[in-house]
């Protein structure tokens, strides 16, 4: 007589996945997936390179003091516009000043611009997708509309815009390249929360008597993070070079601060004699860019479904 | 079991004709909306400027009612609301007003600058596409291997570099050190202003007119920067051809294919890439969209006297007249080419066409 | 029946794949002979039917290890062959049925491109010839208006009338052995016996050898003239259809116990019940 009740001994069936150790509580659970995700995230020779060249970006920029050879600022118009040497690295400017250190500081303003953006356009964009997707009706069909707005236009140009109002300037670029940069994170995260709320997991926390807010913040949120979290990443290369951008076309950090892309600009005039002054500047833009690029690319890989 | 349950394909859907309609007027609606909103918005950041239109019309030294006639000239005493309904009533008319740099209507400027940022745009697309397309179906089927990953990487050096500086590196090595493109401007100082503009295009300008060699120095000028142009929208191509590669070659069908014993080649290029055509038409429509953002800069690197040119010095001159002219332009072709992209669908998808 | 030599021999096949580097078995030491006759590979997901199946065409991923005493099919060693070998055998002298056709047909390419298609891999031919082909082809799995057929699009069709396609698609090049892997398990339950009839009736008629793979031991005890029942990668049991009710495995009479019956009147079914001994057996 065959059993009716199935023993405890093995239910489910012992198909060709690896056993584990079955990790013990949700924590547990989390830190094994961060480790495996670092793991693979770590096997890409390329995402590496980047990671160590964010790595370089941060402690040039906090130990700028100590690296650079000279002062940023300081002029010298008898040494000016000479060509790289034992006592100037990347050379010399227009004004003397020395390229290298100039570059040095130059990495403190490019990481206060791409960090005071992320940190401002992440919170504002997951939250205003997600309420937006979640609750849906006018609000949702007005927040489609004015992210319309903005997406479809080129974001160099709509932050051009911005700064040609409101007055060249560092922190004003940064304005701008915020009110950019923040409908593509919304609507990502619009997106991402339109699939979850037909969820049947969410139907039951909304049965369970959740509030809103609960399943927002509890439910919704720690799943859109992934994909906005790689989405920032990558957005942070067109950051710097926005950024950029605006600093070439006058509009960003105003002289004599050593911001890149004005560098750039500066150096033009100069450009077919002093290759230098603009080489520099441009391949660190580049360096800096590719690393956040292949960050965000890696990270992507990671955390796509579909990867082998 | 009835015979029509197996044997006969699936019916018709009646009325899809007039759904499809339906759809394509909300869809113009909401894009007029979009438009709509962009004007304003511009037209708020442009009251907002520092810099005060009148006297860039009067000069810092003229008196004050000189001032305030160009003030009223302008409308500028009049609430923001009727300002804006003026100018609305003014651009349906076709009126986009007098551009401050020029004094000639804005609508003249546009017939004047875009021709020669459409050429260089037309020409970067072409480069883009003919690069792009292959590297990134031969990155998907090489995937995870070196040839994936060596592409990849170019298609992001592409994508980080930024163009102005790429463009001036460009004219530093293949200009000024090895002399094989133009400089500066659409031709040569010498030629300058010898072909009449017919079409505006100096590339069909000069082969109508029979002119030679400003086609030569024409064509010797618009190479860099369309090249320069391409492999930033090649970079932007490759990526998505490769992405759209991937997902195809992980369908069943392709194993299928394989199945039949087909050649791979044949897999590849029958099979996987015909079904990512019209994904890749909307991919190209939406790269031809972003060249616009460097031509902004390519533009003023290369002293291009285009459209790029025009948007960024009327920005930054606070031309109010010819930045929501140029505004409107950018907005009608960025929403003209999202729409065109998602009628191609329609049109090319067998799946779409009942 | 089976009165003919043996055309595909696997003995001691593995099949393993390596997942960021450990390796995990998914085939262990299963070994078959086919010749003219209808085989059916039985097992529950997981348990490397499928494997097996893709594995004779050298169709798995990249990932995949395989080796094998012998995997042989008509004196062609399919493990060492070169991919120009298997391109040649694919299709032309063995074949797969896949499961679903919404997913396993081109949906950019008309049926009868795709059916034509099959037929030019292996036999150069006018336009003509294909064309008169693949209109016999999909009148012999019983699809009438075959013309109008020929023209439509994948997902224009049914279930059932797709994958009929699938089998005249499969059947044109007048392959020797087909693989069927769940050819039926996408379908309405009231299209499949249609469906299997077709194919039934093809097999027949041409004396191929079939690999029936399936979840449904049901199915395959009526359609089948062999049986392999598979559990975790491994033969469990080989067994004439007929004498299934003398199976000896207890994991074959489990499944057999947990059988609706409809002349038997039973108040519960008995859910099967593992034993992990079966795994290393």
């Amino acid at each position: 007589m065959s059993p009716i009740a199935p023993t405890l001994a093995s239910v489910d069936s012992p198909g060709p996945t690896v056993r584990a150790g079955q990790p013990e509580s949700r924590a547990q659970a989390l830190l094994l997936d961060l480790g495996r995700g670092l793991r693979r995230l770590l096997r890409n020779p390329l995402t590496v390179s980047g990671v160590v060249v964010i790595a370089a970006l941060l402690l040039v920029a906090l130990f700028a003091p100590w690296i650079a050879t000279h002062d940023p600022l300081l002029q010298n118009l008898s040494g000016a516009l000479r060509p790289p040497s034992a006592a100037h690295w990347f050379g010399t400017d227009e004004f003397g000043r020395d390229i290298f250190s100039r570059l040095v500081f130059g990495a403190r303003i490019t990481l206060y611009i791409v960090t005071l953006v992320t940190v401002v356009v992440g919170p504002i964009g997951l939250a205003v997708g997600v309420t937006s997707g979640y609750f849906g009706g006018w609000v949702d069909t007005t927040f489609m509309r004015i992210t319309d707005i903005f997406i479809s236009f080129p974001s160099l140009v709509l932050a051009l815009a911005f700064v040609a109002a409101l007055g060249p300037g560092l922190d004003h670029a940064v304005i701008a390249i915020a009110l950019t940069a923040w409908p593509p994170i919304a609507r990502l995260a619009r997106a991402e929360t339109l699939t979850l709320r037909k969820a049947d997991f969410i139907v039951v926390a909304q049965l369970q008597g959740a509030s809103s807010l609960r399943i927002l913040l509890r439910h919704i949120v720690p799943l859109c993070l992934s994909s906005v979290v790689v989405r920032l990443t990558m957005n942070m290369a067109t950051i710097i070079l926005t950024a950029a951008g605006l600093g070439f076309l006058g509009l960003g950090a105003q002289a004599p601060l050593p911001e890149w892309g004005a560098m750039i600009s500066e150096g033009r005039r100069y450009m077919m004699d002093s290759w230098w002054m603009v080489a520099t500047p441009g391949a660190a833009i580049l360096l800096v860019s590719l690393a956040f690029n292949l960050l965000g690319d890696g990270l992507y890989d990671v955390l796509d479904p579909r990867s082998e | 079991m009835s015979a029509t349950s197996i044997s006969a394909p699936l019916p018709r859907r009646p009325g899809l004709r007039a759904r499809q309609i339906r759809l394509l007027g909300q869809r113009l609606f909401s894009v007029l909306l979009t438009l709509l909103g962009l004007l304003l918005l511009t037209f708020m950041i442009g009251r907002v400027m520092p810099l005060d239109p009148v006297l860039s019309i009067v000069g810092p030294d003229a008196d004050r009612s000189t001032y305030e006639q160009v003030y009223r000239q302008l409308g500028l005493d009049r609430p923001l609301v009727v300002q804006f309904g003026y100018y609305l009533r003014d651009l349906l008319h076709g009126d986009f007003g007098n551009a401050l740099l020029t004094g000639h209507p804005v609508t003249e400027d546009l017939a004047r600058v875009l021709p020669a940022t459409i050429e260089l745009a037309t020409l970067a697309i072409i480069v883009g596409t003919l690069l792009g397309v292959p590297l990134g179906v031969f990155a998907a089927t090489q995937r995870g291997r070196i040839g994936d990953h060596a592409v990849r990487l170019v298609s992001l050096l592409g994508h980080s570099t930024p163009i102005f500086w790429f463009g001036m590196m460009g004219l530093l090595v293949f200009y000024a050190w090895l002399g094989w493109a133009g400089g500066a401007g659409r031709v040569d100082l010498a030629y300058d202003g010898l072909v009449k503009p017919m079409t505006g295009f100096l590339l069909l300008d000069s082969a109508l007119a029979g002119e030679w060699e400003v086609l030569g120095s024409a064509l010797k000028h618009v190479t860099l920067p369309a090249c320069i142009l391409g492999l930033h929208s090649m970079a932007y191509i490759s990526r998505m051809t490769r992405s759209f590669m991937l997902s195809q070659l992980s369908q069943e069908y392709i194993l299928t294919a394989r199945v039949k014993g087909l050649p791979e080649r044949t897999v590849i290029w029958r099979h996987a890439f015909r079904n990512i055509l019209v994904q890749l038409l909307t991919i190209v429509a939406l790269a031809y969209g972003g060249l616009l953002e460097g031509a902004v800069l390519i533009e003023t690197v290369f002293g291009w006297p285009g459209f790029g040119q025009y948007l960024t010095s009327s920005l930054l001159l606070g031309d109010m007249n010819a930045v929501m002219g140029s505004v409107l332009v950018v907005g009608v072709v960025f929403v003209a080419l999202n729409l065109l992209s998602d009628a191609l669908y329609q049109v090319f998808d067998p799946r779409t066409r009942q | 029946m089976n009165t003919s030599l043996p055309r595909l021999h696997v003995e001691d096949l593995d099949v393993g794949f390596d997942v960021g580097g450990a390796v995990v078995n998914v085939v262990r030491g299963v070994s078959f002979k086919l010749s003219r006759e209808k085989l059916g590979i039985v097992g529950e997901s997981g348990s490397g039917k499928s494997t097996v199946g893709r594995t004779l065409l050298r169709m798995h991923p990249r990932s995949a290890r395989i080796t094998a005493r012998t995997l042989a099919f008509d004196g062609v060693d399919l493990l060492t062959a070169s991919e120009r070998t298997m391109r040649s055998i694919r299709g032309r002298r063995m074949s797969m049925i896949m499961q679903d056709p919404k997913y396993s047909l081109n949906p950019v390419m008309c049926i009868g491109e795709q059916i034509a298609e099959a037929y030019l891999a292996h036999h150069p031919a006018t336009r003509a010839e294909v064309t008169q082909r693949v209109l016999d082809m999909l009148e012999s799995v019983h699809i009438r208006d075959s013309q109008r057929v020929y023209k439509l699009y994948p997902h224009e069709v049914s279930g059932g009338m797709g994958q009929r396609i699938m089998i005249a698609m499969m059947l044109i090049q007048q392959p020797e052995i087909v693989i069927a892997d769940e050819p039926t398990s996408a379908l309405d339950v009231s299209v499949r016996l249609q469906v299997l009839a077709v194919l039934d009736e093809l097999v027949t008629q041409r004396g191929l050898g079939l690999i029936f793979i399936s979840h449904d031991l049901n199915l395959v005890r009526h359609f089948c003239d062999r049986v392999l029942v598979m559990y975790g990668g491994r033969v469990v049991e080989e067994i004439a259809a007929a004498d299934l009710d003398r199976a000896e495995h207890p994991y074959t009479r489990g499944l057999l116990d947990a059988l609706p019956s409809i002349d038997r009147r039973r108040a519960t079914l008995p859910v099967l019940r593992r034993d992990p001994a079966w795994l290393t057996a």
